[in-house]
C-alpha cells in the first residue's frame, strides 16, 4: 500500500515525471529561442512560472458557468496524467512488469487531459473557450483513430502482445522497431499524433493564441492554471517517453545505456520542437483531413508491410 | 539605459540565488515569471510596434521569463499605452477588473503617462493614473525597447 502510494506520488510518478518534464519545457522553449536566434529562459523557468501561478495569483471563477466542474477539470486532467505516467515509468524503468492489456488502459488514461480540457472549457461559459473546446474535439475524434492505428501496428510487431513490458521485451534481442519499414512510417505518424496530443504549433488551433486568445484555457487563473501547466509538462515527458518504449527498446540504465536514454527522449522532443517552429497553423479541417486522410493511410500501409514481414 | 549594472543582473542567474534569500520564494517567482498583457488604448501604433519589438531577438524579454499572453486572466503586467478616451477608459476598468491580483500596471509612451498632443482633446478620458492604479511610467513618444526593458527591471529592482 505504502509502496503503491511511493509508486504514485514520487519516484515513477508525479513527483519525478512533473520535475523531469519541467526541465524538457525548458529544453523546448531554449530550442525554440535559438531556432529564433534569440537567449532564452533561464533554466528553472518552467517551475518559475508554476509556483507562480500555483502560489501568487489569485484563481477566479467564472460568474456564469459551473463552478465545481470549472475548478475540478484541472484536477482531474493531473490525475490522468499522474496514472498514465505511472503506468508507463513502471515497466520501462524495470521496477514492475505491469499487467496483460496495459497498453489499451495507458491510451484511455491518454485521452483523461484532452476531455479534462474540454470539459472545463465548457464549464467556463466563455464564447472563445466553447469554440477552442469544440476544436480540441474535433481533434481529439481525428487524432486518436492515428494513434490507435499505430498501437495496433506495434501489438502485431511484436507478435501479438499487448502489454507494454512485453513489447520493450520483444524489441530487446532484434533490433528495436524503428528500425525497419514499418517501423519509420509508424514513427512518422505517431509523432504528428504527439504533436496532436501535446497541443502543439501545426495543431494548436484548440488554444490558438493569436486567434481565440488561449482559447480552452482563456478563463483558468491562478492555481487552477498552474495545475494544467504542470500537466503540460508531465504529458511533455510521458508521452516522448511511451514512444521510447514503443519503438526504441525503451530505456536501458546500465553503463553508457543512460546516455543513450537521456538522447533518445531530447530527440523525440527535439524533433516536435523542430515542427512546432517550422510550421504556422492549420485549420481544423485540414487538421481532420491530414489524420483521417494521410495518417491513417500510413499507418494501414505500415501494418500490410508488417504482414509481409518489412 | 540607466543602470547597466542592474540591467546586467538579470542576464546572469547567479545573482538571482542572491535576490531570492532577500524577497522570499512567492516574491521571487513572481518577479521571475511576468506574462504580460497588451491594452492599446486609442494608439497611432508605434508604441504598440515597439513593446513588440521586445520580444524580438535583438531585444528577447523571454530572458527575463516575460512572455505575451492572449487573455488576461493569465496576465501578471498589464500594459497600457495609447491615450484613453471615452470609449476607451469602460473597457480599460473592466480589463483591470478581470485581472487576477496582484497585477502591476505600466503605462507606456507619453500618452499613457500623460496624454501627450491629446491631452487637451475633446474625448480625452484622463492620462492612465486618473483611471487605474500605476505602477510605473515609460516617457516616450514612443518609448525605446531599451527603455521598456529599462522601466521594467527598474520595476523588479524596487
Amino acid at each position: 500500500m505504502l509502496r503503491d502510494l511511493f509508486y504514485y506520488l514520487i519516484y515513477p510518478g508525479f513527483l519525478f515525471v512533473a520535475v523531469v518534464g519541467g526541465l524538457l519545457s525548458f529544453f523546448d522553449r531554449k530550442i525554440t529561442a535559438w531556432v529564433q536566434f534569440r537567449k532564452g529562459p533561464p533554466l528553472l523557468q518552467p517551475f518559475y512560472d508554476f509556483f507562480k501561478l500555483l502560489l501568487v495569483k489569485e484563481t477566479i471563477t467564472p460568474a456564469k458557468g459551473s463552478k465545481m466542474t470549472f475548478l475540478l477539470a484541472p484536477v482531474f486532467s493531473l490525475f490522468g496524467a499522474t496514472v498514465s505516467s505511472v503506468l508507463i515509468f513502471l515497466p520501462l524503468l524495470g521496477i514492475k512488469t505491469g499487467f496483460t492489456g496495459d497498453v489499451i488502459v495507458i491510451f484511455y488514461l491518454l485521452t483523461i487531459p484532452s476531455l479534462s480540457y474540454i470539459i472545463g472549457a465548457l464549464a467556463s461559459g466563455n464564447p472563445l473557450a466553447s469554440i477552442g473546446a469544440s476544436r480540441e474535439m474535433k481533434l481529439v475524434i481525428s487524432y486518436e483513430l492515428s494513434f490507435l492505428l499505430v498501437l495496433i501496428a506495434i501489438i502485431i510487431k511484436s507478435d501479438m502482445s499487448i502489454s507494454l513490458y512485453d513489447i520493450i521485451n520483444a524489441q530487446q534481442p532484434a533490433n528495436a522497431f524503428i528500425g525497419s519499414v514499418s517501423g519509420v512510417i509508424l514513427f512518422i505518424v505517431v509523432i504528428f499524433c504527439l504533436q496532436a496530443k501535446l497541443g502543439l504549433v501545426p495543431f494548436d488551433m484548440a488554444e490558438a493564441e493569436t486567434e481565440i486568445t488561449h482559447g480552452s484555457f482563456i478563463e483558468y487563473s491562478g492555481s487552477a492554471y498552474a495545475l494544467i501547466k504542470l500537466t503540460k509538462y508531465m504529458m511533455l515527458f510521458t508521452l516522448p517517453a511511451f514512444v521510447v518504449a514503443l519503438f526504441m527498446k525503451g530505456f536501458n540504465f546500465e553503463g553508457i545505456g543512460i546516455l543513450w536514454t537521456v538522447l533518445k527522449v531530447l530527440a523525440i522532443v527535439l524533433i516536435l520542437t523542430l515542427i512546432r517552429n517550422t510550421n504556422p497553423r492549420v485549420r481544423i479541417s485540414q487538421a481532420m483531413r491530414f489524420f483521417f486522410v494521410w495518417m491513417n493511410l500510413l499507418a494501414i500501409i505500415a501494418i500490410v508491410l508488417i504482414f509481409f514481414g518489412y | 539605459m540607466d543602470e547597466p549594472a542592474g540591467y546586467y543582473c538579470y542576464c546572469f542567474d547567479i545573482f538571482w540565488i542572491l535576490k531570492f534569500e532577500k524577497l522570499g520564494f512567492k516574491e521571487f517567482c513572481f518577479k521571475k515569471s511576468l506574462f504580460l498583457f497588451h491594452f492599446g488604448g486609442a494608439s497611432c501604433n508605434n508604441c504598440d510596434i515597439e513593446i513588440l519589438d521586445c520580444l524580438t531577438p535583438r531585444y528577447d524579454v523571454e530572458r527575463f521569463g516575460m512572455q505575451l499572453v492572449g487573455s488576461i486572466r493569465h496576465a501578471d503586467v498589464l500594459l497600457v499605452n495609447g491615450s484613453i478616451n471615452k470609449k476607451d477608459k469602460p473597457r480599460l476598468l473592466e480589463i483591470y477588473r478581470q485581472a487576477p491580483k496582484p497585477i502591476i500596471v505600466i503605462a507606456i509612451g507619453a500618452c499613457g503617462c500623460t496624454g501627450g498632443i491629446f491631452a487637451e482633446g475633446n474625448t480625452f478620458a484622463g492620462p492612465v493614473d486618473k483611471i487605474i492604479p500605476v505602477d510605473a511610467y515609460i516617457p516616450g513618444c514612443p518609448p525605446k525597447p531599451e527603455a521598456i526593458l529599462a522601466g521594467i527591471v527598474k520595476l523588479l529592482n524596487k
